[in-house]
C-alpha cells in the first residue's frame, strides 16, 4: 500500500517523533496522529486554505505537504500560535469585530493573517485581501476580517509610536 | 421589546442600562474557541473503536446496477466491512418526500444506498468500511461494480416532452409539483397597458459550499440499545426523529449531539442518504462509524440549488404604475425531491414572492418542477428568494428604461406604502409590518448617488463602463408550521428554552435552536443576561444535543432569533419572577418591590442592593430548610414558543450594487455595495450586520462565479474549487449596511430573521448594475453566473 518513514519534527515547541505512512499529509498527521485537531482539512487540494500551518517560518497547505517530507521540520499550528501569544492581539479583534462565523476556516485565517503580521507591517487594506485570497471564507463576506487584520496592523504601529 | 422596557424607551442611551443588552453589539463568548483552534466540530470527536465509511459513488448519471463484487475489496489491509443498497435496506425503511399540502406532488422512495439504479453522477452505491478513511478509499478502489449505463434525462426544458427519459416509471412522468398563482384580470392588465416588456432569467445551479464537509459519527450501542449520533446538523431534533424513523427505533434511542457546525447555508438541514447510510452501518455492527464528505463528495452529494429558467412580463402604465407580472418559472431538481423538506419548496417560493415588494393586481406565477439526472436540489440560504427578487427588480428596471424612468422612481411610485400594512400580496403572503420607503429614503442616505451618476457619466467619456444597480426585496422568516408541518413533515416551527440558575448565581440556557456561525449562543445569552438581569459573562448557553435541550426545530429559515431567542426571552423573565418570589420570602419584602440588576437582588425604587445571586443560590440550594416549608424554589423554567397570527414574519430590504465592466474582458469588478434591511428589532447590531455581508457575499458568489456545470453526459465538471469559483477577499466590495425596525408584534422581542437577506437581494442589484453599466452598449445579461464569457456575448465580441 505505501512505504513508511521515520520521522522527527518539533510541533509547536516539542519535539516528536513518528512512523508515517509516505502517504500521509501535514495535515492529516496533524489531525489524526498529534490530536491537533484546529487545522482543518476544507478542500485537500490546496485551494481554500483552512489547513494553512507554519513550516520553517512560512506558511503552507498542510494539505500539499507530505509528513515524510518534514523531517527535521519545525512546525507551528494554531494551536502553538495561540499558546505564545504572538497573535493574542489578532484573535481579539477578530473576536470583537466578529470576523469568525462558523469558525472552519479561522485557524487558517488567523495563521496567513499572522504572517501580514510578521513580514507586511505596512499593508494596505487591498493588499491584505490580496494576501487573504488564498484563504475561502463562506460566512463572514471577508470584509470583518480585513477590519480586524487592519485594526492589529494599525494598533501594532502605533504601539511601536 | 414591544411592552418591556428597552434603554431606548425611557429615554436612555443602551449603555446606561447595565444589563439590558437587547440592541447592544455584544461579542459572541465562542468566538475565542475559534480563533483559538479550540473548536470541536463533528471530526474532532475522538471515539474508542471507531471505523470510517467511504462510498463508491456512481461514475453514470443513470445506469442500472448490474453486478457489484465486493470479494477483492473485503480483502484490502484495514477494510472490516463493505455494505451495499441491499445490506442497509434490512434495517432502514426508504423515505418518499413529499408534502401533503404541495397538492399532487410525487416523488420517488429513496434508500440510503439505491437497490437497482443509480439515478446521478455521484450518488452512493456501495460503502466500505475501514480502520481509517485511507483504508476504506483502498477499499472503495478495489470494488468492482458492473454498470448498464441508461440515456439520462439533463435537460429541465425537455423533461416533460414525449420523448423524455422518465425517471422513475412507476411515477408516470417527471413532474413532480406544479402550482400557478393568479390574481385578478392579468390578459385584461396585459392588453390595457402602456408598456409591456418581457425577458428570460436564468439562475445558475449552485451550491453551498460549508467550508466543513458534511460529518457525521454514528455510534449504536447494543447493550443500551441506543443510537448517538454525532451530527453537523442545522437541526438536531428533526434528525433524531428521521434516524428513529428510517431505522425502526423509537425516538428516545435515538440522541443527536451536534457541537460546532462549520458552515450550513441551508445545506445541512436535510437528509442525505449517505449519512443514513452510515447510521445504518452503525446499527448493524455495534460500533461508531464516521463519514467525511471530500470535497468531491461535496459537489456532487450536497444540495444544488437555484436551477431555474423564468420567463417573466411586466404591465406598466403610462405614469409607471405597475398593473401586473407574468411569470413561468421552470425548475430541475435533480432524480429525488430531498427529504424531508422537499424539491418543491424553492418553485413554491418563487410563486409566492415575485413582486413581493411592490403594491399591484394582477399576477400570473406558474412553477413547473421536473426531474433529471443531476444532484438532488434542495433549499440553500434564502430558498427562491434570489431568483424571485432577480425576476422582479430585472422586470422593473426594464419598465423604467422602456418608460425612460429613474429606477429609483419607478420603485418609489409602486413600492407597497409604510402604512399600508396589514397586507395581502396577489399570490397570499400577509405582511404584518414592512417598511419599504423608509428602506428606501435610509438607502439614498448611504449611496451617494449624485456622485456616483456624475461618476459615471465622466467615466463613460473615458471610455470606463459603470453600474449602478438597486434591487428591493421581501424575506420570510419565523416560518409557522404552514411552511411543513400542516404538509405532514415532523419539523418543527415551535422552539423551546430552559433557563436555570445555579447556586453560585449563574445562568444555564439551554435551548433547541443551534449555532452554525450566525451567533444564536451569543444572541441567546444576550437575551437571556437582559430578561433575567445579570452580567451576559453569567449565562452559559447550551444548544445541540438532543438529550438535553428542549424540543425545537433548529436554526433554518431564519428563525434563532424570533423564535429561539423568544423562548429564550420568555423563560428568562419566567426565571427572574421565580427568583424575585423567593427573594421576597428571604427579604421579607413583596417581590413586586425587588428587581435584579446585573447578578443583584435590588430594591425596584432606589437600585438598592440587597443580595446577591449567589448569595440567594446558596441559600436555595444548601440551606433550603432556613425556607418557609411551602416555598417554590424551583429556580428553573422552561417556555416554548410558536408565532400564532401570522404564517411567516415577513422582512424587508432595499440593496444597490455599483460596479465596473470591463468590456475588453467582461470582467466585473465590485466597487462598492449597500444595504438597508428591516429585521424588526435587532438584538446585537454586530451580529446582524456581519449576516447581512456574508449573505450578500453569498448572493455575489451564485451571480457572479459559482456554477455547477454539467457535460452532455451529465457528469459534473466542477468538483474541485479550482473548478466551482467562490468569491474571496480580493474580489468582494467593501460593504454598508443600514437599518430600519419594525418590530413583530408577535412577540414580545419582536425581532424577525435577518440571515438571508443579503442573499435574497444581491443577486438583482448586481445584475442592474452590470446591465445599467452596459446599457449605452445597447447589451443586457440576465443569466447568471455573469462570467465574462456571457458579458462579451452580450457585448457582440464572442
Amino acid at each position: 500500500m505505501s512505504t513508511r518513514h521515520d520521522i522527527t519534527l518539533t510541533v509547536n515547541g516539542e519535539r516528536v517523533t513518528r512512523l508515517v505512512e509516505a502517504r500521509r499529509h501535514l495535515i492529516d498527521f496533524l489531525r489524526l496522529d498529534l490530536g491537533l485537531t484546529g487545522s482543518h482539512a476544507g478542500c485537500e487540494h490546496g485551494v481554500c486554505g483552512a489547513c494553512t500551518v507554519r513550516v520553517d517560518g512560512e506558511i503552507v497547505r498542510g494539505c500539499l505537504v507530505l509528513a515524510a517530507s518534514l523531517d527535521g521540520a519545525e512546525v507551528t499550528t494554531i494551536e502553538g500560535l495561540s499558546d505564545s501569544g504572538e497573535v493574542a492581539d489578532l484573535q481579539d479583534a477578530f473576536v470583537a469585530r466578529n470576523a469568525a462565523q462558523c469558525g472552519f476556516c479561522t485557524p487558517g485565517m488567523v495563521m496567513a493573517a499572522a504572517d501580514i503580521l510578521r513580514h507586511h507591517p505596512d499593508a494596505t487594506r487591498a493588499e491584505i485581501r490580496e494576501h487573504l485570497s488564498g484563504n475561502y471564507c463562506r460566512c463572514t463576506g471577508y470584509q470583518a476580517i480585513v477590519d480586524a487584520v487592519e485594526s492589529t496592523l494599525t494598533a501594532r504601529k502605533e504601539g511601536v509610536r | 421589546m414591544n411592552d418591556m422596557p428597552t434603554p431606548a424607551s425611557i429615554g436612555l442611551s443602551r449603555e446606561d442600562l447595565p444589563n439590558s443588552y437587547i440592541g447592544r453589539s455584544v461579542p459572541r463568548p465562542n468566538v475565542p474557541k475559534l480563533v483559538q483552534g479550540r473548536a470541536t466540530y463533528t471530526d474532532d470527536v475522538a471515539v474508542p473503536r471507531l471505523v470510517h465509511a467511504a462510498f463508491l459513488r456512481s461514475p453514470h448519471a443513470h445506469a442500472r446496477i448490474v453486478a457489484i463484487d465486493t470479494a477483492a475489496a473485503a480483502k484490502v489491509p484495514g477494510v472490516v466491512r463493505v455494505f451495499t443498497g441491499a445490506d442497509l435496506a434490512k434495517v432502514c425503511d426508504p423515505w418518499v418526500a413529499t408534502l401533503e399540502h404541495l397538492k399532487g406532488m410525487k416523488s420517488a422512495p429513496q434508500y440510503p444506498l439505491p437497490l437497482e439504479r443509480a439515478t446521478w453522477q455521484g450518488e452512493p452505491v456501495v460503502a466500505v468500511v475501514a480502520d481509517s478513511r485511507a483504508a476504506a478509499e483502498d477499499g472503495v478502489a478495489a470494488l468492482a461494480v458492473e454498470w448498464e449505463p441508461l440515456a439520462a434525462q439533463l435537460d429541465m426544458e425537455t423533461a416533460l416532452d414525449p420523448g423524455a427519459v422518465v425517471i422513475h416509471p412507476a411515477l408516470g412522468d417527471n413532474l413532480v409539483f406544479t402550482r400557478t398563482a393568479e390574481k385578478g384580470d392579468v390578459a385584461a392588465a396585459f392588453a390595457s397597458a402602456h408598456k409591456v416588456v418581457e425577458a428570460t432569467f436564468v439562475t445558475g445551479r449552485h451550491t453551498g459550499v460549508t467550508l466543513e464537509a458534511r460529518s457525521i459519527l454514528a455510534d449504536y450501542n447494543r447493550a443500551e440499545g441506543t443510537l448517538t449520533v454525532h451530527h453537523s446538523t442545522q437541526a438536531p431534533h428533526m434528525m433524531q426523529g428521521v434516524f428513529a424513523k428510517q431505522l425502526r427505533m423509537e425516538e428516545g434511542a435515538v440522541r443527536v449531539i451536534c457541537k460546532d457546525v462549520g458552515g450550513s447555508f441551508g445545506i445541512k438541514v436535510h437528509v442525505y442518504p449517505d449519512e443514513v447510510a452510515v447510521a445504518a452501518m452503525a446499527r448493524i455492527m455495534g460500533r461508531p462509524v464516521k463519514f467525511v464528505a471530500d470535497r468531491f463528495e461535496s459537489f456532487v452529494s450536497d444540495i444544488h440549488a437555484r436551477d431555474h429558467r423564468i420567463k417573466g412580463r411586466i404591465a406598466v402604465d403610462a405614469e409607471g404604475k405597475i398593473l401586473g407580472f407574468d411569470i413561468d418559472d421552470r425548475t430541475g431538481i435533480g432524480p429525488y425531491s430531498v427529504y424531508p423538506r422537499t424539491s418543491a419548496i424553492e418553485g413554491n417560493q418563487v410563486v409566492n414572492l415575485c413582486g413581493g415588494p411592490y403594491d399591484f393586481a394582477n399576477y400570473r406565477c406558474t412553477t413547473t418542477v421536473v426531474f433529471q439526472n443531476k444532484t438532488p436540489t434542495c433549499q440553500y440560504r434564502a430558498v427562491g428568494h434570489p431568483i424571485a427578487t432577480a425576476v422582479t427588480e430585472g422586470l422593473v428596471d426594464l419598465a423604467a428604461e422602456a418608460l425612460g424612468m429613474d429606477p429609483i422612481e419607478i420603485r418609489r411610485r409602486n413600492l407597497i406604502r409604510d402604512d399600508a400594512y396589514p397586507y395581502t400580496s396577489p399570490p397570499g403572503m400577509r405582511f404584518e409590518g414592512l417598511s419599504h420607503h423608509a428602506a428606501l429614503a435610509k438607502l439614498l442616505e448611504m449611496v451617494p448617488v449624485e456622485r456616483i451618476r456624475a461618476d459615471q457619466a465622466e467615466q463613460r467619456r473615458r471610455g470606463v463602463h459603470r453600474g449602478l444597480g438597486f434591487a428591493s426585496f421581501i424575506e420570510l422568516t419565523n416560518p409557522s408550521p404552514f411552511m411543513y408541518g400542516i404538509g405532514g413533515a415532523r419539523i418543527s416551527a415551535q422552539d423551546g428554552a430552559t433557563v436555570r440558575m445555579d447556586p453560585d448565581g449563574s445562568v444555564v440556557v439551554l435551548s433547541g435552536v443551534t449555532e452554525q456561525g450566525q451567533g444564536t449562543d451569543g444572541i441567546l445569552r444576550q437575551i437571556v443576561a437582559h430578561g433575567v438581569g445579570v452580567p451576559v459573562e453569567r449565562v452559559k448557553v447550551i444548544t445541540g444535543d438532543t438529550q438535553t435541550t428542549p424540543y425545537g426545530g433548529g436554526t433554518w429559515a431564519c428563525r434563532g432569533a424570533g423564535i429561539g431567542g423568544e423562548a429564550a426571552l420568555q423563560s428568562a423573565i419566567a426565571l427572574k419572577q421565580q427568583i424575585l418570589q423567593v427573594a421576597g420570602t428571604m427579604l421579607q419584602a413583596a417581590p413586586g418591590s425587588l428587581d435584579i440588576v446585573m447578578g443583584e437582588v435590588v430594591e425596584r425604587e432606589t437600585g438598592r442592593a440587597r443580595m446577591p445571586l449567589g448569595e440567594l443560590g446558596r441559600i436555595v440550594y444548601f440551606r433550603g430548610d432556613t425556607l418557609p416549608k411551602d416555598l417554590a424554589r424551583e429556580l428553573v423554567q422552561t417556555r416554548h414558543f410558536i408565532t400564532k397570527e401570522y404564517p411567516f414574519a415577513f422582512t424587508n430590504g432595499i440593496q444597490a450594487s455599483w460596479v465596473e465592466v470591463d468590456v475588453e474582458t467582461g470582467i466585473v469588478k465590485l466597487l462598492e455595495h449597500w444595504c438597508v434591511e428591516d429585521c424588526g428589532r435587532v438584538i446585537n447590531p454586530l451580529l446582524v450586520d456581519e449576516q447581512v455581508r456574508g449573505g450578500i457575499v453569498q448572493g455575489l458568489g451564485g451571480a457572479l462565479y459559482e456554477h455547477c456545470v454539467y457535460d452532455e453526459q451529465g457528469n459534473l465538471l466542477t468538483t474541485t474549487m479550482a473548478d466551482y469559483l467562490v468569491p474571496m477577499s480580493a474580489e468582494m466590495p467593501e460593504m454598508h449596511v443600514g437599518h430600519v425596525e419594525t418590530p413583530t408584534n408577535e412577540s414580545l422581542l419582536g425581532a424577525k430573521g435577518a440571515g438571508e437577506a443579503g442573499t435574497a437581494g444581491a443577486p438583482a442589484a448586481l445584475m442592474n448594475a452590470i446591465n445599467d453599466a452596459l446599457r449605452p452598449l445597447g447589451a443586457r445579461v440576465t443569466e447568471q453566473p455573469f462570467t465574462p464569457a456571457r458579458i462579451l456575448a452580450a457585448l457582440g465580441r464572442i
